[in-house]
C-alpha cells in the first residue's frame, strides 16, 4: 500500500511558516474563496454532509447532519463555537493544529461560518494553551488586516468575526453545552438535552459547535473533494444500515510507555499495534505492553491482545470500549499495576466532576476513595462489587446524569472489571501495595 | 475612588461589544484582573459586577466554579508552576516529579514559597502529553521535565 500522505499536518511536518503570507503561499484560503464565489451556503452544508465527516471531538457525530439542524431561515444570529477545551487526558492534536497552522484552522471556521450563515464565532481554547492563544489572535489579526474577517469579506456579502475566549481550567468546559454556559459567563455546568444547541445554543441562539480538528477537515474537503475524502479511511459496514462509516485522515496522539510519544496522522482504522510501533517506537526500555487507553481515559481500556482492533469509529466498542472518543492512544507497559492506572483515572474524574448531578458528583468520589484503598493494600473484595455497580449507574446512558462525563468515568472501572479481574483481586487477597502508594508522596491530595 | 485601575476598566470594557450579554464578559474580566492582581479582591468582584449589570454573587459564583483564581486571602506569587498529574505524565515520572517539586520548594501543592516567587500547582492534563513529564509555567509549557531540569527551572524562576 502506498504511504498515506498527511494533509492535516503537512505544513507542520515541513515546518512551514504558520502566517498569512506562508499559509497564503501554499495555497491557503483558496478553499474559503471557492465555496465563497462558486458556491452557496446549502451547498457546502451539502458538501461536508456528502464526504461523511463525522466530529473529532469525541461524539462522532456526522458534521453536515448537524449542521442540518439549525432551524431553516431563521432571522439570526446563528453562533459557531469552537471547541478547543482539549481537556480530555492524553489528548494534544487540536494544540498541534492551533500552535504550528492556525490558518488551516480558521479558515475551516470561514467555511463553517459561511455554510451556517453565521456571522459570529466563539473560539472557546483552554487557558493552558497560551502558545496557541498568541498565534491564533496574531492569525485572527492579519485577517482582519486582509479583508479576510469583518465586514464583507473579499468583496462579497459576507461578514464574520471570530472572538478568542480563554478558558479557566475546567474539564467540564469541554461537554458543549458546559462550553456555552461557561462562554455565557456562568458556572460551566452542562445542560439538559434537548434542546440541542442547534435549535436554543449560546445566547439562546442556533449554535452549532465543532472540534478543531473538524474544521481543519472542512478545509481540506472543500479544497479536495468528497470523493478525496472518501478514499480514505473505512466504508461503512452494509451489515449496519446506522453506520455512518470512518472516512478521512485522524490525527492519532501516542503517549504514555512508548520510546517516541507523538502526534500522527493517518486514515481513520490505523491499529494500536501499529501505532505502538509503527509510530511510537514500540514500548520503551525493551518492555511489553499490559494495555492501553484507546482514545482518552473516558473510552476504558484494552487490553494488549485486543491491539489489532481498528481504531475507527466503531473498532474500540467491539472490544468492550466506549468508542474513538478522540484517538489519543495511551500506552502503559507489563510492570504497570492496573489499581495505580485507575487511581489516576477515577482521580481525574472526581476532581472535573462539574457536581451537579448527584450519581456523577458521588459516584466518582466513591470509586476514586475505593482505588486509594486498594491500591494501598486496603482494598476488600466487597469493594469490587460497589465498583462494578457505581460504574454500570453513572451516565447519560443509563439515564441518571446530564452528560457524559459520568459515562466516561465508569467505563475505564467497568472494562478493568471485565479484562483484568484476577490482578485487582489478587491485590486485594494478598495487600500488595502498588509502586505508586509505596512511594511517600508530599503532594497526597 | 475606583478599585480598578482606569487602564484595567477599559480593557474590560473594550470586550463589551463582543458579546450579546454583558455576563459573557465576566471570565474576560476576571482573567484580565488576575492577571495583574495575581487575586481577584472582594472590591473588583464588585466593581466588574457594576461594569456588567450583575450582582456581585452572580460573578463570584462564576469565578470560584473555576478553581483557577485565587481570592485576596490567597493570591499567586509572581510566577505559577504547574505540574501536570495525569495519566501520560504519570506513566513517566509526573507524580514524582510534583512530589520533587514541593521537597524542592519546601510548599505543598497550591502553596507559595517563602520568598513569594513561585507558586506550585498540580494540574490535570496540560495537553504537552507528547512531552512527559511537561509542567506549566504561567500558560506556556515545558516538555520532558527531567529533576535537573526542574532544579535548574526552580533557580530561574527564584532570581
Ligand atoms: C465531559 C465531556 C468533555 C468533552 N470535551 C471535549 C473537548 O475538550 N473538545 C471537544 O471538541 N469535544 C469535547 N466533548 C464533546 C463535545 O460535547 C461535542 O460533542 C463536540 O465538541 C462536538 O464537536 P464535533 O462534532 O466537531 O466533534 C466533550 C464531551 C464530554 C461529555
Ligand atoms: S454528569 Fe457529572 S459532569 Fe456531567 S453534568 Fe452531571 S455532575 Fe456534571
Ligand atoms: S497527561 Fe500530562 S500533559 Fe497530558
Amino acid at each position: 500500500m502506498a504511504e498515506f500522505e498527511p494533509v492535516l499536518l503537512k505544513r507542520i511536518q515541513k515546518k512551514a511558516d504558520p502566517f498569512l503570507d506562508a499559509y497564503r503561499a501554499d495555497g491557503g484560503y483558496s478553499a474559503f474563496a471557492k465555496a465563497l464565489n462558486d458556491m452557496a451556503p446549502a451547498q457546502v452544508v451539502d458538501l461536508v454532509k456528502t464526504s461523511g465527516l463525522r466530529g473529532r471531538g469525541g461524539a462522532g457525530f456526522p458534521c453536515g447532519l448537524k449542521w442540518t439542524f439549525l432551524p431553516k431561515d431563521h432571522p439570526g444570529p446563528i453562533y459557531l463555537c469552537i471547541n478547543a477545551d482539549e481537556s480530555e487526558p492524553c489528548t494534544f492534536n487540536n494544540r498541534i493544529l492551533m500552535e504550528e497552522d492556525p490558518h488551516q484552522v480558521l479558515e475551516g471556521i470561514l467555511i463553517a461560518c459561511y455554510a451556517i450563515k453565521s456571522s459570529r464565532a466563539y473560539f472557546y481554547l483552554r487557558y493552558e494553551y497560551g502558545k496557541a492563544y498568541r498565534n491564533l489572535q496574531r492569525a485572527i489579526d492579519e485577517l482582519y488586516a486582509n479583508n479576510l474577517l469583518g465586514k464583507n469579506i473579499l468583496g462579497k456579502d459576507f461578514s464574520c468575526d471570530i472572538f478568542l475566549h480563554r478558558g479557566a481550567g475546567a474539564y467540564i468546559c469541554g461537554e458543549e453545552t458546559g462550553l456555552i454556559e461557561s462562554l455565557e459567563g456562568k458556572r460551566g455546568w452542562p445542560r439538559i438535552k434537548p434542546p440541542f444547541p442547534a435549535i436554543e445554543g449560546a445566547f439562546r441562539k442556533p449554535t452549532i459547535v465543532n472540534n478543531v480538528e473538524t474544521l481543519a477537515c472542512v478545509t481540506h474537503i472543500v479544497d479536495r473533494g468528497v470523493d478525496w475524502f472518501k478514499s480514505i479511511g473505512i466504508a461503512p459496514d452494509p451489515k449496519n444500515p446506522r453506520d455512518a462509516g470512518s472516512y478521512g485522515p485522524k490525527l492519532y496522539c501516542i503517549s504514555g510507555h512508548v520510546n517516541t510519544p507523538c502526534c500522527v496522522e493517518l486514515p481513520l482504522g490505523v491499529t494500536v499495534r501499529e501505532l505502538v510501533e509503527k509510530h511510537g517506537g514500540g514500548v520503551w526500555k525493551g518492555r511489553k505492553a499490559k494495555g492501553a487507553i484507546p482514545g482518552g481515559i473516558s473510552m476504558g481500556i484494552m487490553t494488549e491482545a485486543e491491539f489489532d482492533t481498528p481504531l475507527d469509529f466503531n473498532g474500540p466498542g467491539r472490544v468492550g470500549c466506549l468508542g474513538l472518543g478522540t484517538a489519543a492512544v495511551t500506552i502503559f507497559d507489563d510492570q504497570t499495576t492496573i489499581p495505580d492506572v485507575l487511581f489516576n483515572i477515577t482521580r481525574f474524574f472526581a476532581h472535573e466532576s462539574c457536581g451537579q448531578c448527584t450519581p456523577c458528583r458521588e459516584g466518582t468520589g466513591w470509586m476514586w476513595k475505593i482505588m486509594d484503598r486498594l491500591r494501598r493494600g486496603q482494598g476488600r473484595l466487597e469493594d469490587l462489587k460497589i465498583l462494578e455497580d457505581v460504574s454500570k449507574s453513572i451516565g447519560i446512558m443509563p439515564g441518571t446524569t446530564i452528560c457524559g462525563l459520568a459515562d466516561g468515568a465508569g467505563w475505564p472501572i467497568k472494562n478493568a472489571l471485565a479484562k483484568f479481574r484476577p490482578e485487582l483481586e489478587s491485590f486485594i487477597r494478598t495487600g500488595e501495595k502498588s509502586r505508586a502508594a509505596s512511594l511517600q508522596m508530599v503532594g497526597a491530595h | 475612588m475606583a478599585f480598578l485601575s482606569e487602564a484595567l476598566r477599559k480593557k474590560i470594557e473594550a470586550y463589551i461589544p463582543r458579546y450579546p450579554s454583558k455576563q459573557a464578559v465576566t471570565l474576560p474580566a476576571l482573567h484580565l484582573v488576575h492577571d495583574e492582581l495575581r487575586c481577584v479582591p472582594r472590591e473588583a468582584i464588585k466593581e466588574i459586577a457594576a461594569m456588567l449589570d450583575l450582582a456581585p454573587a452572580q460573578v463570584h459564583d462564576t469565578m470560584t466554579f473555576y478553581e483557577f483564581f485565587r481570592e485576596e486571602h490567597n493570591p499567586l506569587a509572581e510566577t505559577r508552576l504547574w505540574v501536570c498529574r495525569s495519566l501520560a505524565c504519570d506513566l513517566r515520572g509526573g507524580e514524582e516529579l510534583l512530589n520533587h517539586f514541593c521537597h524542592k520548594l519546601g510548599v505543598q501543592p497550591g502553596g507559595k514559597t517563602k520568598d513569594g516567587k513561585i507558586t506550585l500547582e498540580f494540574a490535570e492534563c496540560l495537553g504537552a502529553c507528547e512531552g512527559a513529564p511537561a509542567v506549566m509555567i504561567n500558560d506556556e509549557h515545558r516538555h520532558n521535565v527531567t529533576t535537573e531540569m526542574a532544579d535548574a527551572l526552580v533557580g530561574e524562576l527564584s532570581r
